[in-house]
């Protein structure tokens, strides 16, 4: 290699030897900037995952209190009718109420008490008669529970609302703190894991506040704008690359679909809410409706992709079919589709994480609606994945900030799965051959 | 010129034989372009047509004007009359999804299908309906590829892609694939220009053999090669047929100025 560059070296005299440095010197260059562009790029990716996940982790855990409940049967069923329905009805907090008075018994004034009874979340009652609709059993026992703290408490006890503050600043006041402080110091206090945040609906109260609703609502939503997107898609594709004359029409088609993928995605919302919410009623805040609104929005991607897949294939591949007597409706299905479904799958699943992630459109159709409810399906009120983190961010209580970043990381695993879905069957597809 | 002559000697036309195809004042043009004019050739059966001629001069455009492909091409339009068997072609009444399952067709660039070899051949078959069931369809997979040679190659790969064979192996897959079929012509476009000698050869065996059953149209650029496996050969020269005839009598005694210069090399 040296010898040989020598060799050539001085026949051009020393003029090639300096063009030589030079010409590595730019390569070395070039490559140094490469690697700085992908270091800049790779840290801000670190950075914006990593502050998401340093926030939003702590959502996963909460806080809660041990107290020794009776199940009082003079408040479960104060008539003594032994009537379930009547049960659901009583009046749980009273529980509490009397479980944290015998714990301290010096809080008397209504105003202490309140107080007190705010350590526990205001949704522990529903616990309570859970449990003994669970078991009727439980009525005139009495038990050591663990209940949900109250969020302000929780933060407190999770370190993010800080305690060292004047306590007119603080939303914990003194003597809460120094009742907390006593139940921490006899072990009654710990963090476990929040399941809750995974199976629950919205909440107005954070610590009750879960995804599943969320979750569900994206995927109807999912669920309705691949059933539209996909085939619409795939079939106007197939028309425009493989069957369709090359006329002004076509081009005309050709150059709006361009434009519609770059058309802010609101402008989709705007379409929807005239068109399928006010012309033809349908119902609103519905995944339904939003899914058909994200199809509007994912078609031209889809058609796009496609396209371009269809016409990479190669044309001998289409002429060797067509030469054994392929109709040209055999040649697509069996050879120039098949042939470019890796791209086809890609180019669907990348339109589907985008629709996904989707916020705008969905905002103009009312799915920003507050919906405590799971969507029993598509065409309950719902909302989805992004939506919800823009309703917790909105909120002003600590917690929700802490929710907000842990169902945007919930997101994020959704749509890390799903591009690992699209490589994963560009992979399986492309072995075909 | 004596090894050529010497070659050529055992393959004379047998005199009366049928015309199976005929073109008669074949105009074809690509929008501005007009490719062929006035070509008038037949096409005999059981007999291996070659075509010859420069580059440019629509040997390809000629040979898919027989199996109507031109059909395909954007601004390709074609005028004149082409038979099959006495029958237009062209006409309007006419199939021409069944007219290409009779008419097969081999590219200069072996084209297999991203499939199994199996597959390759099953694939005329299955959508033209000739098998009744799996033990006929595997019957004629496996007369089509004895008949083009690659059996005994194959017979345990099977299941394995067409496209991982050899260039000269895949050639002759292509041509398995096109005789599944049961076509009455095949159309050859240079289906050697990719190959070595060795495949070369094995192909050019193979076409003999395949005149016994089918007619054969096959465009060269080699002319040892059209000598060697063609009974009629026609020349092509800026769109038009200069020359057509016996093969032994064209490459001995060419009547035009043209095709002399052209086989001895010194154009083309
Ligand atoms: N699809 C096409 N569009 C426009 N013009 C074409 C097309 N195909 C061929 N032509 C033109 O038609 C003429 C004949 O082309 P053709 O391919 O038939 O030549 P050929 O004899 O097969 O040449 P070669 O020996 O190089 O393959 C050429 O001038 C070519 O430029
Ligand atoms: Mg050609």
């Amino acid at each position: 290699m040296t010898e040989f560059a020598e060799s050539r070296g001085h026949v051009g005299t020393n003029d090639g030897a300096a063009r030589r440095a030079r010409r590595h010197a730019a390569e070395r260059r070039f490559r140094l900037y490469g690697i700085l562009a992908i270091v800049v790029a790779v840290s801000f990716l670190v950075l914006l995952l990593g502050s998401i996940a340093v926030q939003g982790y702590t959502a996963f855990t909460a806080t809660q209190i041990r107290l020794d409940v009776t199940f009082e049967p003079e408040v479960i069923d104060p008539e003594g009718t032994g009537d379930p329905e009547l049960w659901a009805g009583a009046d749980y907090g009273a529980l509490i109420r009397h479980s944290l008075g015998a714990r301290f018994p010096g809080v008397r004034e209504p105003e202490e008490v309140r107080a007190l009874m705010a350590l526990i979340s205001s949704g522990a009652r529903f616990d309570l008669r859970d449990m003994v609709l669970d078991d009727p059993g439980l009525i005139g026992t009495t038990r050591s529970v663990w209940l949900p703290a109250a969020a302000d408490i929780d933060m407190l006890v999770k370190g993010i609302t800080p305690r060292d503050v004047p306590e007119d600043a603080r939303r914990v006041k003194d003597n809460q703190i120094a009742w907390l402080d006593a139940l921490v110091a006899e072990g009654a206090v710990k963090r476990a894991l929040h399941l809750r945040f995974f199976t629950a609906g919205d909440s107005r109260t954070p610590e009750r506040a879960g995804i599943w609703g969320a979750i569900v609502g994206s995927f109807y939503t999912m669920m309705v704008t691949l059933a539209l997107a996909f085939p619409i898609g795939v079939l106007t594709a197939v028309y425009l690359e493989e069957f369709a004359p090359k006329n002004r029409w076509t081009d005309l088609v050709e150059i709006n679909i361009n434009n519609l993928a770059a058309v802010p995605s609101i402008v989709f919302g705007l379409l929807g809410l005239a068109v399928f919410l006010n012309v033809y009623h349908l119902p609103r805040s519905a995944p339904v409706v939003g899914g058909m609104t994200l199809a509007l929005m994912t078609l031209p991607t889809i058609i796009i992709a496609t396209r371009s897949a269809l016409a990479a294939v190669p044309p001998s591949l289409r002429e060797a079919a067509l030469a054994i007597g392929a109709s040209p409706l055999q040649v697509v299905m069996h050879h120039t589709l098949p042939a470019a479904m890796p791209g086809v799958l890609t180019g669907t699943i990348i339109g589907m994480a985008r629709a996904l992630g989707e916020t705008a459109p969905l905002l103009m159709i009312g799915m920003v609606a507050f919906i405590a409810d799971i969507p029993g399906g598509p065409s309950d009120p719902a909302t989805v994945l992004p939506v919800q983190v823009f309703l917790w961010a909105g909120s002003p209580e600590r917690a929700f900030a802490e929710k907000t970043a842990a169902a945007t990381l919930v997101l994020l695993v959704f749509l890390i799965a799903m591009n690992g879905l699209a490589v994963y069957l560009r992979k399986k597809f492309e072995k075909r051959w | 010129m004596e090894a050529q002559t010497a070659l050529i000697g055992h393959n004379r036309p047998a005199d009366a034989t049928p015309v199976k195809m005929a073109t008669r004042d074949l105009d074809v043009s690509y929008g501005a372009i007009q490719a062929l004019a006035g070509v008038e050739l037949d096409i005999r059966e059981n007999e291996v047509t070659a075509l010859i001629g420069p580059s440019g001069c629509g040997k390809t455009t000629f040979l898919r004007c027989l199996n109507r492909m031109n059909d395909t091409i954007e601004g390709c339009v074609v005028s004149g009359l082409v038979t099959l068997d006495g029958h237009d072609i062209y006409d309007r009444s006419l199939d021409v999804v069944q007219l290409r399952a009779r008419i097969g067709m081999v590219f200069q660039k072996p084209n297999p299908f991203p499939k199994s070899i199996y597959d390759n051949a099953a694939y005329g078959p299955r959508i033209h309906g000739l098998a009744a069931n799996r033990d006929e369809l595997d019957e004629i997979v496996v007369t089509s590829l004895e008949k083009a040679g690659l059996w005994k190659e194959v017979r345990d790969r099977m299941g394995e892609p067409g496209t991982s064979l050899s260039g000269g192996q895949q050639q002759r897959l292509c041509i398995a694939r096109a005789i599944a079929v049961s076509p009455e012509v095949i159309l050859m476009d240079e289906p050697c220009s990719a190959l070595d000698p060795i495949a070369t050869a094995r192909i050019e065996e193979l076409i003999d053999e395949l005149r016994e059953n089918y007619t054969i149209v096959i465009v060269t650029h080699n002319m040892q090669q059209a000598a060697r496996v063609s009974q009629r050969t026609a020349f092509f020269h800026l769109g038009q047929v200069v020359e057509m005839g016996d093969t032994v009598e064209l490459f001995t005694n060419p009547q035009d100025e043209r095709t002399q210069g052209y086989i001895t090399g010194r154009f083309g």
